[in-house]
């Protein structure tokens, strides 16, 4: 897995609350058995117009956030499908780290498991953030995962949450399953215990 | 005498591997269930690494989310991005020996509807899949829940998940529902009440005298909707409804170890108290048919509300979310929602595409016609579901008044087959989510009950289904 550290990069605000995974990357895209190349299908239907042309409305179709790899947005960020397209897709895209005041579970877990950080600021931090990225043409901020925080140039500094073993899996980007692996005589030894009627019935 | 516990921390405690200092917990995963959509990628990694499944016997895979319901094209997926996400599945399941229902099989549905039907879901047990609606199998008393397409190859290699012990909250449902009012409108009461977000990080245990009395067709849809509140899983503790429909079921326990396990389900319901991280109480008698107005689930009112106006929102966030959603679905605020045309109907999803959810939709639309305006349709969750409705003979009351009769599979919950609402068509539907373009790119969506659904199609707008003329 691509490990996480240290990120510096310029800001992008989506200042939406509830941006659910159908956004990040609509149905007609799950349909691919490959893992990348998904960026180019990111917020697809609010990227582009029913006739295909790029929207110069949407956000991130601005020129000044070209290029942006923090995406700054609104609580409950990556709720409904489970879909890890999703972060595959932000990935894809060149983001780095989403900055939100809360996340949904799935869609935070995914994340991790592929190096694309999620952090959680407060209300307050978020909404200077978002200032920030309208007031200042080419924002950047720096995300510093062995620090736990988030700062910019000109004073900004929240400090975020994050469990150690998460922080420790990301900051030395570790093979997940290799490392339950690493507990295969407990795994068999519970398998050993399991009450027969956990597993379906021979038919 | 040991601390009371609730139905979550007994499954929870049951099922750690181990719990290395200063990790999460190795959970063990009894059951899991494999769609064509989230894994491809997953058994692909497990190629790369030079790995197996390690338990193909708890793994069950089915084709839901491509397969076309038009009897016509059922062997036919004409995408070819789609047919080629099929085959992965066929070839995977092949080379790694799990069991797969596919297309042609008698036992092929929504893989929500059909690890239910045939017994694979049980109490007391440890259930993922790749796929958010998951949590619709802890209406048997089970701890299920969805995963990313990563967790899935961790769970194929391993049988086990690296898990943060959830919290817990108890939704407390009292009293009794009044007549028309379905599990279906208590779920979208609680995410109207709590939020989208309003139970993240937490499980929810259901409880109380109007969840007892549901059927498992109605807990069903109850726990299916915990996702849309944030919930990492919904559950209900068994019971005899629970037991009286696993009895029999083709890979339920037989013989002497059904009589082991029922003995073991009956130590599963919460003990008396036990504490919950919160206990939110919602009165069922309050309860009425429920319609969404917005892009959110959260967002619904009563039928016999109106459009919402934003300015009444209390926070900023919340109006400018309305105002979008208003925009988004062509709605002005103060109009009554019966008021509004539709030109769709979907009964299906493996929220509500069962036998009990087909009957309630039939039972509407009997000696009715569906309305000109409409093109409505009627999608079985699994082979089964349609099999038993037409012995039934509930697709000729379908069919009768006007309704589509398909072939099982998710179809335009999320239209990833060619089931897709067109752009500014309006819906009933009683599916699980009516975000933007999730049925179709600009389609409009509005989450209903079957019955309600079923109304609507007839009426050609929004009707309260608690005043329909029955003519049976």
């Amino acid at each position: 897995m691509q490990a996480f550290q240290l990120h510096t990069g310029r800001v992008a605000p989506l200042d939406r609350a509830n941006v659910d995974t159908d956004q990040i990357i609509p149905k007609q895209f799950l349909k691919r058995i490959e893992r990348s190349g998904y960026g180019q299908f990111l917020f697809y239907d609010w990227r582009y117009l029913a006739d295909g042309k790029t929207d110069p409305s949407f956000i991130l179709n601005h020129p000044r956030y070209a290029g942006a790899s923090v995406l700054v947005a609104g609580r409950n960020f990556g709720c409904g499908s489970s879909r890890e397209h999703a972060p595959w897709a932000l990935q894809d895209y060149g983001f780095r780290a989403i900055i939100a005041p809360s996340f949904a579970d799935i869609f935070a877990t995914n994340c991790t498991k592929n190096g694309l950080l999620p952090v959680v600021l407060s209300d307050t931090e978020v909404a200077k953030l978002l200032l920030n990225t309208t007031q200042f043409e080419g924002y950047f901020v720096t995300v510093d995962l062995e620090r736990r925080e988030v700062r910019d140039q000109s004073g900004f500094l929240a400090h975020f949450e994050i469990d150690d073993f998460k922080r420790k899996f990301l900051l030395e980007g570790l093979d997940d399953i290799g490392l339950t692996l690493q507990h295969e005589p407990d795994i068999t030894a519970y398998e050993r215990q399991r009450k027969s009627f956990a597993t379906p019935a021979s038919t | 005498m040991s601390r009371p516990r609730t139905l979550f921390e007994k499954i929870w405690d049951d099922h750690v591997v181990c719990q290395p200092a200063g990790e999460p917990a190795l959970l063990y995963v009894d059951l899991h269930l494999v769609h064509e959509v989230t894994s491809p990628q997953a058994f692909e990694g497990l190629r790369l690494a030079g790995r197996r499944v390690r338990r193909p016997d708890l793994t069950f895979a089915t084709v839901d989310h491509n397969v076309p319901t038009l009897a016509a094209e059922r062997s036919i997926i004409r995408d070819p991005i789609a047919a080629q996400q099929v085959d992965a599945l066929r070839h995977n399941c092949h080379d790694f020996g799990v069991p797969l229902f596919d297309i042609d099989s008698a036992d092929q549905g929504i893989v929500h509807v059909i690890g239910p039907e045939l017994g694979l879901t049980r109490p007391g047990i440890t259930l993922v899949c790749g796929d958010s609606h998951t949590s619709t199998h802890g209406a048997f008393g089970a701890l299920a829940f969805g995963i990313g397409t990563s967790e899935v190859e961790h769970v194929l290699a391993t049988q086990c998940l690296r898990q943060q012990r959830p919290k817990t909250l108890q939704i407390l449902v009292r009293g009794s529902f009044p007549n028309g009012v379905t599990a279906k409108d208590l779920a979208l009461g609680i995410i109207g009440s709590i939020g989208t977000d309003g139970a993240t990080g937490h499980v929810i245990e259901y409880a109380g005298e109007a969840v007892r009395a549901l059927s498992m067709e109605g807990r069903m849809t109850l726990c299916n909707m915990s996702i849309e509140a944030g919930a990492r899983a919904g559950m209900v503790a068994p019971d005899e409804t629970t037991f009286a429909y696993l009895r029999g079921r083709r890979f339920a326990p037989k013989g002497a170890a059904w009589d082991e396990a029922v003995a073991y389900w009956e130590t599963l319901p919460t003990d008396p108290g036990a504490q919950f991280d919160r206990v939110v109480e919602i009165d069922a008698a309050a309860l009425a048919p429920a319609v969404t107005w917005g892009t959110s689930p959260g967002m619904v009112i009563s039928v016999t509300e109106r459009v919402p106006d934003p300015q009444r929102f209390p926070s900023e966030v919340e109006r400018s979310a309305a105002l979008r959603a208003l925009e988004y679905m062509g709605l002005r605020p103060g109009t009554p929602i019966q008021e509004v045309p539709v030109n769709r109907v979907f009964i299906g999803s493996c929220t509500n595409a069962r036998l009990e959810d087909l009957r309630a939709a039939a039972r509407v639309a009997k000696g009715h016609r569906v309305s000109s305006k409409v093109m409505a349709m009627v999608v079985p969750g699994s082979h089964a579901v349609k099999q038993a409705a037409e012995q039934e003979k509930l697709d000729q009351v379908f069919r009768e008044a006007g309704f589509e009769w398909r072939e099982s599979g998710c179809s335009m919950c999320l239209g990833m087959n060619p089931d897709i609402l067109q752009p500014l068509e309006r819906c009933a539907s009683t599916s699980n989510r009516n975000f933007e373009g999730r049925q179709g790119a600009r389609g409009r969506t509005h989450l209903v009950s079957p019955a309600m659904a079923a109304a609507a199609a007839i009426a050609g707008h929004f009707v309260d289904v608690r005043n329909w003329e029955y003519r049976d």
